[in-house]
């Protein structure tokens, strides 16, 4: 059991989204944020004033899956986010300790979504 | 409008002029209420993307209006179009205009804020795909080869006022004008690359709210102004322009709740643009109780066209088309039934006697929609020769804020640091987000 962590481009979510619902993984959960990665940064101008964006929204993506899922998981992750330019984000699996579905206390496997491939 | 033939030789009214300087600077008002309206439609990545369509037709439609517009449509010429007499104003001054009782500059400023919100309207069919460049070259081209060109017709002493055809504020110029050079844009553009896949919702419904409200007080001016005067019919436009489009509002409270048990606010904002636009060729021809009709009337076939619509392939992305063009044709047949000499003092419809008027209603029906059509096509298949029309899938995705203008609507300022605050200083190569 894994947590699978995503983060990706904003316009690239309803790709990956619809690349995870294809690889049959459901139960997914998604955040906004704001990170560097090494992207060109973005200039904009405000009146006289010029920024340097260091940040760029991204989207986290978090994902709990058995074993079995994880590398489905993560190829639908990179065909849904790839561009193939700098800023399409990254991927960090970890250890999962325990998964509790709070609906009926079922844990751990019998928790994430799906169950077995 | 008033035949140009009336009272000529006359006076200037300083009531008339000062009811026409408050319903001009009404009538500008409209052009920012608009962007507003349409910038609560779309994503928010494409907000002052789609704000600056409007914002650029303050600026582009004005300067084309002043150099040849005005002439193409309010000069004598022949009946399709205007001379080029009054090219560049001249000799637009503070002799009255033919047939009111105002300065003739200022009849020339209160066309101009038409012709500014009718360019802006028609952007709503090509919002977050279109580049702004090709849309400005657009923006100028159009409001000279299209609206100037219809507005002769309907104002101007062209072959429609010509044959009879009554269009109080501009059903022909403005709305049938718009609306369909809409459809014609979106076939052209094309679109957006995610429509069909996935849901493009509205991004800010109270921006939507805001905008259609203003838009109405706006409108009061420009049904209001468009007799020119203060009397009879301005008031009778007036005070329509407050009927019709509440009435609208309570219909399509009535079809909202009949078809999801729910009345929405888009909605709502929707059926106040049908509404106004519904009234404004008939504001100063038909009753007010007729009026309240017309609300009524209005409101169905644009409630059908924009549940039918979206089901289509045609991206005619915020329904110019369904709030524009065929509310403008319901108004503009509607004057065919139900005008009333008793009213006017100009001409009665078929339910009082005159069924040639409903044909002379029905010709500018047919005929408007369709330059307006084909023209737009050919024009923005033109520009598309010159320079692409469309931003890349990938700029597209990213949002036309950050791309074509380098801003954001909603910027957080986290992040972001300090180039320069002076011109100059920047020594940072301009790169787009990657």
């Amino acid at each position: 059991m894994k947590l699978v962590v995503a983060i990706v481009r904003p316009e690239k979510v309803n790709d990956v989204l619809e690349a995870l619902y294809r690889a049959e993984v459901r139960g997914i959960s998604m955040s906004r944020v704001q990170g560097h990665g090494g992207e060109l940064d973005r200039v904009e101008t405000y009146r006289g004033t010029t920024v340097k964006m260091g940040l760029s929204e991204k989207v986290r993506f978090e994902v709990a899956v058995s074993d079995a899922f994880v590398q489905p998981t993560i190829d639908a992750l990179c065909a849904g986010a790839r561009t193939g330019e700098v800023g399409d984000g990254k991927i960090f699996v970890m250890e999962l300790e325990r998964a509790v579905r709070i609906r009926t206390g079922e844990t751990d496997e019998g928790a994430v979504t799906p169950l077995r491939k | 409008m008033t035949p140009p033939a009336l009272a000529s030789g006359a006076a200037i009214n300083a009531g008339d002029t000062a009811w026409m300087l408050v319903a001009t600077a009404m009538v500008l008002l409209m052009t920012p209420a608009l962007g507003l309206f349409y910038a609560g439609l779309v994503r928010s990545k494409n907000t002052l993307n789609t704000f600056m369509m409007s914002i650029a037709a303050l600026a582009v439609a004005t300067v084309t209006w002043a150099a040849v517009g005005y002439s193409l449509a309010f000069d004598r010429g022949n009946g399709f179009v205007g001379g080029l007499g009054y090219a560049f104003l001249h000799g637009v001054a503070f002799a009255p205009r033919t047939g009111t009782h105002i300065p003739h500059l200022l009849f020339f400023a209160f066309q101009a804020t038409f012709c500014i919100v009718t360019t802006a309207l028609v952007s709503g069919a090509v919002v977050e795909r279109m580049r702004f460049a090709p849309f400005l070259v657009f923006a100028a081209l159009w409001s000279v080869c299209v609206y100037a060109v219809l507005a002769h017709w309907a104002f101007g002493g062209g072959w429609l006022q010509a044959h009879g055809t009554l269009d109080f504020a501009g059903g022909v110029p403005v709305e049938m004008g718009s609306g369909f050079s809409a459809l014609a844009a979106a076939l052209v553009v094309g679109a957006r690359k995610d429509y069909g896949r996935q849901a493009l919702l509205p991004h800010n419904a109270v921006y939507v709210l805001l905008g259609a409200g203003l838009l109405w007080f706006g409108w009061f001016g420009f049904n209001g102004g468009s007799g020119f005067s203060t009397g009879h019919s301005s008031v009778l436009a007036f005070t329509n322009t407050l009927l019709t489009p509440a009435c609208t509002l309570v219909a399509w409270f009535a079809l909202d709740l009949l078809r999801g048990r729910r009345v929405t606010a888009i909605g709502a904002a929707t059926a106040i643009i049908v509404g106004c636009v519904g009234i404004t060729p008939a504001a100063g021809y038909i009753s007010p109780a007729w009026a309240m009709a017309l609300g009524v009337v209005a409101a169905l076939p644009s409630y059908a066209i924009i549940l039918w619509r979206p089901r289509t392939r045609v991206d005619e992305t915020l329904d110019v088309l369904a709030a524009h063009g065929t509310a403008g044709l319901t108004g503009i047949l509607f004057i065919g039934f139900f005008a009333q000499m008793s009213w006017n003092g100009v001409s009665n419809g078929l339910l009082y006697g005159d069924a040639a008027q409903l044909g002379r209603q029905a010709l500018a029906a047919l005929a408007g929609p369709v330059y307006a059509f084909l023209a737009t096509f050919v024009l923005l298949r033109l520009i598309g020769l010159l320079m692409p029309l469309r931003a890349s899938e990938h700029e597209e995705a990213v949002g036309m804020d950050i791309i074509q203008h380098g801003e954001e609507a909603y910027a957080s300022g986290e992040g972001a640091i300090l180039v320069s605050t002076e011109v100059g200083l920047d020594a940072t190569p301009s790169v787009t987000s990657r």
